[in-house]
């Protein structure tokens, strides 16, 4: 039987496998990297909507002068279950929150917001991520402090605590 | 002066892993001297390092605080157990570890290996030091475990999610099965050296991997229990790169097992059993690198410098490379086996060993992914569980539904006909088990309605090599077989029941309050403080009832270690015929009311019951075959011992 080149194929996968890891490896110092948005205005995003009634968040809304967070979580993260309840009491204290749910699906998420409720003003979902990709977010949960005009001011990353609320409410004020 | 001797130990056993290589290579080319020194040599350099693991234990048992390793892992005020889990809890004792048993996993082979051809074993025993040596030189050069330091009075502590009884033996068990499979990669290493591979070699590597698979088995399931009640988070598995690192070499370690049984018993598919022998170690210590290495950042990995990730990936890239290398320049020379029709256990076998490398690849490339776009592109993304559900769990149902038909076929050709017969009683199975859902479940997800017919239709077809024959007569590994393809449809009803039917609530509740979840009605009784050996901890008195039946008393801690500073969910579970009470104490919320998360999750117990069930399966094959070597041993006694 003739084997040919294809006996060398797995050599070739190893060390492509190798030379990825050792790319990896190079990687800069810390595990988080800021997005290089900051400062910029929000890419344009659209979502899918999941809740009847509630519209679906896009990037085209945040022009509209008034500054608010923009929440990218999914209902199968549990840091997300975990700051769900301080994002309710953001939204209690009048804060705006435009949700994206990342690689998720409608039964999923409308379990998750009926659990942990419903902080959105908007809320959609991206399935594929790209709208997490187009803002260089690193994961989930993320939050964004975007300014009246369509601009990233902050990114916020990992779940919302209560000291990061305060933070974050304070930001609001400032870009008023 | 432990530690100093447990280094001398590590030196010594070094120059031992080098003597070995060079006679092993050199008796190659017919030095008999050499040749017969192989083996007492691998036998002495475990005993070596052995001793230096044991010092090892023994300045952590001591908590000697003028080792560095000591004391930036240990706390006087750990309970024993903890201490000396304490000495393979980081990373340089890990590796001690994971050398040791690399170097007990040579000297069996060098002490009981006595049915392959004398040259092959002899490279064997040679790869097994030539890999020994690669991590000998990395501890001593990288990652020293006996280093001193000085003015230390008192040490920093273990990771207090890492303080858990069930954590002090996962290390050892998935380690033993990481590290086993080091001998089937040798063992291929050798027979690619020698050109000889046959079903005489295929039965000689089957027990290693078996042995070593059952450790990978066992550790995989403990670590999903452990994770699903001590991170209070309600999951068995969440596709943490270090999941995925065991489950990959488990992956490559069954499809090797059943293409090892091809090979022994009807001598075939040989380059590809080779090939998977060379794979599940690959894996393994890829497994190894992604923890070790800091690449990947989970409650595995030990904060560890790049240079050491380097030193790691140049190993990694030397045997791993060479290997391939070896296996494109030498399986020219292994001769193809026999073959087979389109219809018969051989070629079931082979596309279930197809689907298994596939998802293989798909778990490597979600685990690898994020990295790879990082490195080239900057950007960091996660893949996240939906992406290894919705791509491997259709895959992993259809080889399931494989291995129910493979036990059912006859090895070389079959007659599709008789195999429909043979299957009829498991598709009715799966028809009734689908029936049983409508019914009592109503409208659930595909994949789990899937997978609970599956399932049921697995469990009979899996029952179905017994059926028509005398109990008494059946091969102990006959049975072994069954009860591990069993293990798989109960453990697939677990987490189909799981994902189907979990209910959860999650309540900020004041003392006195009820809430209920699915059958429960649980009432929070008092929130108290409760100190433990090394943490203090919040405790809750719970109190569930279902319908009028008795009250049953639970008690969920939040716990809050000092050294180091760190906060864990201590899950409280009850468990009943039918399912699990899953309770969690979360923080105390603004107003006084304390978060409580309450989950009820109907026959999640099944999934760990399946893999036990696998792991005694993988246990009785073992026995069985090993009884029958025996037995065929003392039968003919031709072989010298070599």
């Amino acid at each position: 039987m003739k084997r040919g080149l294809i006996v060398w194929l797995p050599l070739a996968l190893g060390l492509a496998l190798m030379a990825g890891l050792y790319l990896g490896l190079r990687k800069p110092e810390g595990h988080v990297i800021a997005s290089r948005l900051v400062g910029q205005t929000l890419p344009e995003f659209t979502t899918r909507p999941v809740l009847p009634g509630q519209p679906p968040s896009a990037s085209a809304d945040f022009r509209d002068g008034r500054p608010r967070l923009l929440n990218i979580f999914a209902s199968w993260c549990v840091p997300c279950r975990d700051e769900a309840e301080m994002l309710v009491r953001l939204k209690a204290q009048g804060v705006e929150i435009d949700g994206i749910a990342v690689h998720d699906d409608v039964d999923a998420l409308t379990t998750f917001v009926a659990a942990n409720g419903n902080p959105y003003r908007h809320l959609g979902i991206d399935e594929a991520g790209r709208a997490q990709m187009a803002f260089g977010s690193s994961g989930v949960p993320e939050t964004f402090v975007i300014d009246g005009r369509g601009r990233i001011l902050y990114q916020h990353i990992g779940a919302v605590t209560e000291d990061d609320g305060r933070k974050l409410i304070a930001m609001l004020e400032h870009a008023r | 002066m432990i530690a100093e001797a447990g280094l001398a130990a590590l030196w010594i056993a070094a120059a031992l892993a080098l003597a070995q290589l060079a006679m092993g290579a050199l008796g190659l080319r017919a030095r008999p001297v050499l040749a017969a020194a192989v083996a007492p040599v691998a036998i002495t350099q475990a005993a070596t390092v052995t001793m230096a693991f044991a010092c090892l234990v023994a300045v952590f048992a001591r908590s000697d605080m003028t080792v560095l390793l000591v004391a930036s892992n240990s706390h006087s005020a750990k309970p024993m157990l903890y201490k000396i889990a304490g000495a393979w809890g980081n990373h340089e004792g890990s590796m001690l570890l994971w050398v040791t048993i690399l170097a007990l996993a040579g000297a069996s082979i060098a002490a009981f290996e006595r049915r392959l051809p004398a040259d092959t074993r002899m490279a064997t025993l040679a790869a097994q030091a030539a890999i020994a040596l690669g991590f000998y030189a990395f501890l001593l050069f990288a990652s020293n475990p006996f280093a001193r330091i000085a003015g230390v009075i008192e040490g920093q502590g273990l990771n207090p999610l890492l303080q858990d009884p069930g954590l002090a033996f996962h290390p050892p068990t998935l380690y033993a099965g990481y590290v086993g499979m080091s001998a089937a990669f040798s063992f291929a290493v050798g027979a690619l050296v020698t050109g000889k591979v046959g079903p005489e070699f295929a039965r000689a590597m089957r027990p290693w991997v078996l042995a070593a698979w059952i450790f990978l088995t066992i550790g995989i399931t403990a670590g999903s229990y452990w994770a699903y009640y001590t991170l209070g988070w309600g999951g068995w598995w969440f596709w943490d790169p270090v999941e995925n690192a065991s489950l990959m070499p488990w992956l490559a370690a069954t499809a090797l097992l059943h293409s090892v049984t091809v090979l022994a018993t009807r001598n075939g598919l040989r380059a590809w059993t080779i090939m998977l022998s060379v794979l599940a170690f690959s894996m393994s210590m890829v497994g190894t690198f992604l923890v070790r290495s800091g690449i990947l950042t989970s409650v595995h990995a030990f904060a560890v410098d790049p240079e050491r990730g380097i030193f790691i990936l140049a190993l990694l890239a030397l045997y791993i490379g060479g290997a391939l290398a070896l296996f494109g320049w030498r399986i020219g020379s292994v001769t193809e086996g026999s073959r087979f029709d389109m219809v018969s256990r051989e070629a079931a076998l082979v596309v279930n060993n197809l689907l298994l490398t596939v998802i293989l690849v798909i778990v490597l490339a979600g685990t690898l992914y994020p990295l790879l776009l990082e490195a080239t592109s900057g950007d960091k993304i996660s893949v996240g569980a939906p992406y290894f559900n919705s791509v491997a769990g259709p895959l992993a149902l259809a080889m399931l539904v494989l291995m129910a038909a493979g036990p059912l076929l006859r090895w070389r050709r079959d007659e599709p006909k008789a195999l429909l017969d043979r299957v009829a009683p498991a598709v009715l199975a799966g028809a009734l088990a689908l029936l049983a859902v409508a019914v009592f479940a109503g409208r659930i997800a595909p994949l789990p309605m899937l997978g609970l017919v599956v399932a049921g239709g697995l469990a009979i077809a899996s029952l179905a090599p017994l059926g028509k024959r005398r109990l008494d007569r059946v091969p102990l590994f006959t049975w072994g077989m069954v009860l591990a393809h069993l293990g798989c449809a109960v453990s697939l009803a677990g987490m189909a029941c799981d994902s189907a039917f979990t209910v959860q609530n999650m309540a900020a509740m004041n003392p006195g309050e009820t809430r209920v979840v699915g059958p429960w009605t649980v009432r929070l009784g008092a929130v108290r403080e409760r100190p433990g050996p090394n943490y203090q901890a919040m405790e809750a008195v719970l109190v569930a009832r279902r319908g009028d039946g008795a009250p049953i008393e639970l008690l969920p801690q939040l716990r809050q270690f000092t050294d180091p500073p760190m906060q864990t969910n201590h899950a409280a579970i009850h468990t009943a015929w039918n399912g699990q009470l899953y309770l969690v104490l979360g923080e105390q919320a603004g107003d006084g009311r304390w978060l409580v998360r309450l989950w009820w999750k109907p026959f999640v117990v099944l999934i760990w019951v399946g893999g036990a069930l696998i792991a005694i399966g993988g246990g009785l094959s073992l026995i069985g075959r090993a009884r029958r070597d025996l037995a065929a041993r003392g039968g003919l006694r031709k072989e010298p011992a070599a």
